[in-house]
């Protein structure tokens, strides 16, 4: 058994241990093509590392936490990032890591290399994983090419893959990967070929850029691209590109860069150049007997294959997979940089608008049918704010996700989510509601009359200054009885709020949630150090992308939720005029026009029943150790009290577990009362895990059951270290 | 009859082949067994465990430390009958804290390097059993003892 092997020594039987890729590539060069120098990290030693450390059995117990299809897309993120920091966590064991070092040394002395995946997976399932597993370009030095290899191990594991593997119905327990190291070939002009396109039978397709095709792999640079004729080997057509960048190696890595002016107005390939990489992928196509889809580079007048596969599309038509969907879960930086322009500048100003424009109407002025109207077009405006929330500030979370996945990689922190302290304490919309409720609660607190008054219900002995304090507040917030009472049937009194104000008032809570970490200076300092000239600048700036995307995330929802309210308003309005007329205070025939209108915001969304027995039956089913995801660390105990429909909050006591579907940002409110917090939803970037970490408070996301399993009053622990929560005391 | 080291060498591979073992706690007479993932010290004084607090468990041992632990390495095959080995160990369970809880969880993930996350999490509590007594089955039916002197 070898851990790493050298072209030469690689026969046409070792798929399984060199993966689809290094075979591909051993083939092409004893079939005389021009190929780098490379090296091979078998499959055999990812199976013994992961065997050693232990991350073998460690992988599978992360991956069978709950059943794969009950996770969501996010929780599968969160999943793949631990996994990938057990990999960044535990070093390669000193007689494999000697191995690979002597190996690479002889190799490749002190050049630059690529580190590419190779799965021996891809070869067996008919299927492409092309894009999925991670390769990097230019790593120098042992170390640094082993903690790459260790990199590249980890992407057998990353979202994208796991999803893809689910999809085709691969099984995990089976994977593995193999590595190629390549010298680097840092050619002038790199690109694509498909030796056959997969639209068109007849023709061929050959894609270029200057530099080197990570940009075109990727897609931050766009190619030009010349469609051929498979038969006379003539130019069919070629769409000139818009050259604005390169990708070049920098001192690590790569860097997309300005292209330089002589470049702009001038193809990467000329006709010849265009005619030889076709000729090399029709070569390719008759040495593997299949159409292949290659990588290739110039480097000045000397043609190199890069890599070389079948062209999946050919063959998986029979299946259109969700592999592309899978890839698109992931946003570059430069993609999400022009997402928040367009956030800040434009979309939150533009909702901000919005809302003032709708709350500067008085509703009682008008007429039935302009009511009406006005419901109407305040469905359109909400409709077009909750798509735009769906398809610009959602993704615009991957900035968090980026960070996340930076940071991890220069700090190798023990927890994976270290990153999120360096996100929090962020100026977010919620804690300033949070924050001028704490302050009602204290007034109430300070002054025993009003706290009697509202007690008593007796609303007209509630001092004037407090009324316009809670006016105010509904002013800024929208009406907290609304999220209280259920949303679109609020309530004229505004008793649920008052419950929660005594609640808060009756506890000293923390005012504005946990404390800022002392060390949280510290570790920016840490993080931005590991760091230098160029690629220090983009950390700053990264983290300073993902601090909007965090801030977003909660925000977002909020200046959403003051679209929602006055769209609610014009419905109570509305409500209000139609109860009178059925009261038959006013005799009206025109009730009609707001009846209907009314009558389309009867939906009722529907409730989570608790379980219940079946009559007849022998067996009675407890909830004792529910599993979800560990999402704020802590462990808590308390009385559950179960949020099944908003009106329950009103009922939230001080020092119990919140358990619910997902804390609505517009139910944060309660969030200061509560011990700990447990979701139906899952993820650790979901606004209910961001609110809890921010008030230090344990959480645990991702139980689907956890609704209908867990009753009132239950006694909860909640562990937020492991993600589980135990229900009911300890008796037998 | 066998030698005591022959008794302490079989025991020792037993604990040494077998990862998990059945930990029995009580509560108000009610016996609880639970199946746990265990190391054993060289010297089989001591064998230890990792629970979360909130489990049932560890509300049992700490009202009630005695317990009897349960390895064997039956296979789930005919022929565990005659040939499998079981041995219960009867003793005192206690939560031990720094810096010995460190020290022991070296020793348990060196066993379990798969349950880092678990061992480590600040929710669990590392148990270690001060062993009183070993019972030890093997051939079907003969029960051999092994005291440890105070």
């Amino acid at each position: 058994m070898s851990w790493i092997i050298s072209a030469d020594k690689i026969r046409q039987t070792d798929g399984n241990r060199v993966g689809g890729k290094g075979l591909a590539l051993v083939s092409l060069a004893k079939g005389g093509f021009a190929v780098p120098k490379t090296l091979c990290v078998t499959s055999e030693a990812y199976q013994e590392y992961v065997s050693r450390t232990g991350l073998r059995e460690r992988i599978l117990l992360e991956l069978n936490r709950k059943a794969f299809n009950d996770m969501r897309w996010e929780e599968i993120w969160d999943c793949a990032t631990r996994i990938r920091n057990m990999f960044l966590r535990k070093p390669i064991p000193k007689e494999i890591a000697a191995e690979l070092k002597k190996a690479i040394r002889t190799t490749f002395k002190d050049e630059a290399v690529v580190v590419r995946s190779s799965a021996p997976e891809e070869d067996a399932a008919e299927s492409s994983f092309a894009g999925l597993h991670e390769s990097y370009v230019n790593v120098q030095g042992t170390d640094a090419i082993l903690g790459h290899i260790s990199k590249v191990w980890a992407s057998l594991w990353s979202d994208a893959a796991l999803l893809y593997r689910q999809e085709i119905g691969l099984d995990v327990k089976k994977s593995a990967m193999a590595v190629v190291i390549q010298e680097i070939v840092v050619g002038d002009k790199s690109g694509v070929a498909f030796s056959q396109s997969p639209n068109n039978n007849a023709q061929g397709i050959i894609e270029s850029v200057y530099g080197l095709n990570q940009g075109l792999v990727d897609g931050a640079v766009e190619p030009d691209r010349w469609i051929l004729d498979r038969k006379n080997k003539a130019i069919v057509s070629h769409t000139p590109a818009q050259r604005k960048h390169w990708i070049i190696a920098g001192q690590s890595g790569v860097q997309l860069s300005a292209l330089p002016k002589k470049f702009k107005n001038l193809p990467p390939l000329n006709s010849k150049e265009v005619r030889h990489v076709f000729q090399l992928a029709l070569e390719a196509e008759k040495y593997f007997k299949s159409p292949q889809d290659l990588e290739w580079t110039f480097c000045k007048t000397d043609l190199y294959v890069l890599q070389s596969r079948p062209i999946t599309t050919l063959s998986s038509q029979k299946g259109d997979d969700s592999r592309s969907w899978y890839l698109s879960l992931h946003r570059s930086f430069e993609n999400l940089k022009l997402l928040r322009q367009k956030i800040e500048n434009e979309l939150i100003p533009g909702m901000i608008a919005e809302a003032e424009k709708m709350a500067s109407v008085s509703l009682t002025d008008l007429s039935d049918r302009q009511l009406a109207a006005a419901i109407d077009e305040r469905w359109k405006i909400n409709q077009k704010w909750t798509n735009i929330y769906w398809e610009e500030f959602i993704p615009f979370a991957h900035g968090v996700r980026l960070f996340g996945q930076i940071y991890n990689d220069a700090m190798h922190p023990e927890d994976p989510y270290e990153f999120v302290d360096l996100l929090t304490r962020t100026e977010m919309a919620s804690l300033e509601r949070n924050q001028m409720l704490a302050d009602l609660a204290s007034q109430v607190r300070n002054n025993p009359s009003l706290a009697k008054a509202l007690n008593d219900g007796q609303h007209e002995r509630i001092n004037p200054e407090f009324s316009e304090a809670v006016d105010r507040f509904v002013e800024k917030f929208g009406d907290l009885t609304c999220a209280i009472t259920g949303g679109t049937r609020c309530e004229q009194n505004s008793e649920p709020l008052y419950k929660i104000l005594l609640e808060m008032a009756a506890h000293c809570l923390s005012k504005t949630g946990r404390q800022p970490s002392k060390d949280k200076d510290a570790l920016q300092e840490k993080f931005l150090s590991s760091f230098e000239g160029e690629k220090k600048e983009t950390a700053v700036e990264v983290l300073d992308l993902a601090r909007s995307s965090y801030q977003l995330r909660d925000d977002d929802n909020i200046y959403l939720g003051r679209i929602e309210a006055q769209m609610l308003a014009a419905v109570r309005e509305a409500r209000r005029r139609i109860d009178n007329y059925r009261a038959g205070r006013k005799q009206k025939k025109n009730d009609d026009v707001l009846f209907q209108v009314v009558e389309n915001f009867e939906h009722r969304p529907q409730f989570q029943s608790p379980y219940k027995q079946k009559p007849g039956d022998d067996f009675v089913i407890q909830a004792r150790q529910l599993v979800g995801q560990p999402a704020g660390p802590g462990l808590a105990k308390g009385p559950a009290r179960v949020i099944r429909q908003t009106a329950d909050l009103a009922e939230f006591k001080y020092g119990e577990i919140l358990i619910c579907d997902a804390v609505d940002p517009n139910m944060t409110f309660v969030v200061p009362l509560a011990a700990g917090v447990v979701e139906r939803r899952g993820g650790m970037l979901i606004h209910g895990a961001i609110i809890a970490r921010e008030y230090g408070l344990p959480c645990v996301t991702g139980i689907p059951d956890a609704t209908t399993l867990i009753q009132n009053g239950d006694e909860v622990s909640v562990d937020g270290y492991l993600g589980i929560v135990t229900i009911g005391s300890t008796d037998l | 009859m066998e030698a005591t080291e022959e008794i302490q060498r079989r025991l020792r591979d037993l604990c040494i082949s077998q990862k998990l073992a059945v930990v029995s706690t009580q509560s108000d007479g009610q016996p609880y067994a639970s199946l746990v993932a265990f190391v054993a010290s060289g010297d089989l004084h001591h064998i230890f465990f990792v629970t979360p607090r909130s489990t049932r468990k560890f509300a049992n041992l700490t009202s009630d430390s005695r317990v009897a632990v349960l390895i064997n390495s039956s296979a789930n095959e005919e022929s565990d009958f005659h040939d499998a080995i079981s041995i219960t160990v009867t003793g005192m369970a206690a939560e031990i804290m720094d810096p010995d809880r460190q020290d022991v969880l070296k020793q348990y993930l060196s066993k379990h390097p798969y349950l880092e996350d678990f061992a480590r999490s600040p929710s669990c509590a590392v148990i270690r059993v001060a062993a009183k007594s070993y019972y030890m089955v093997q051939n079907f039916q003969k029960v051999m003892e092994l005291h440890i002197n105070p």
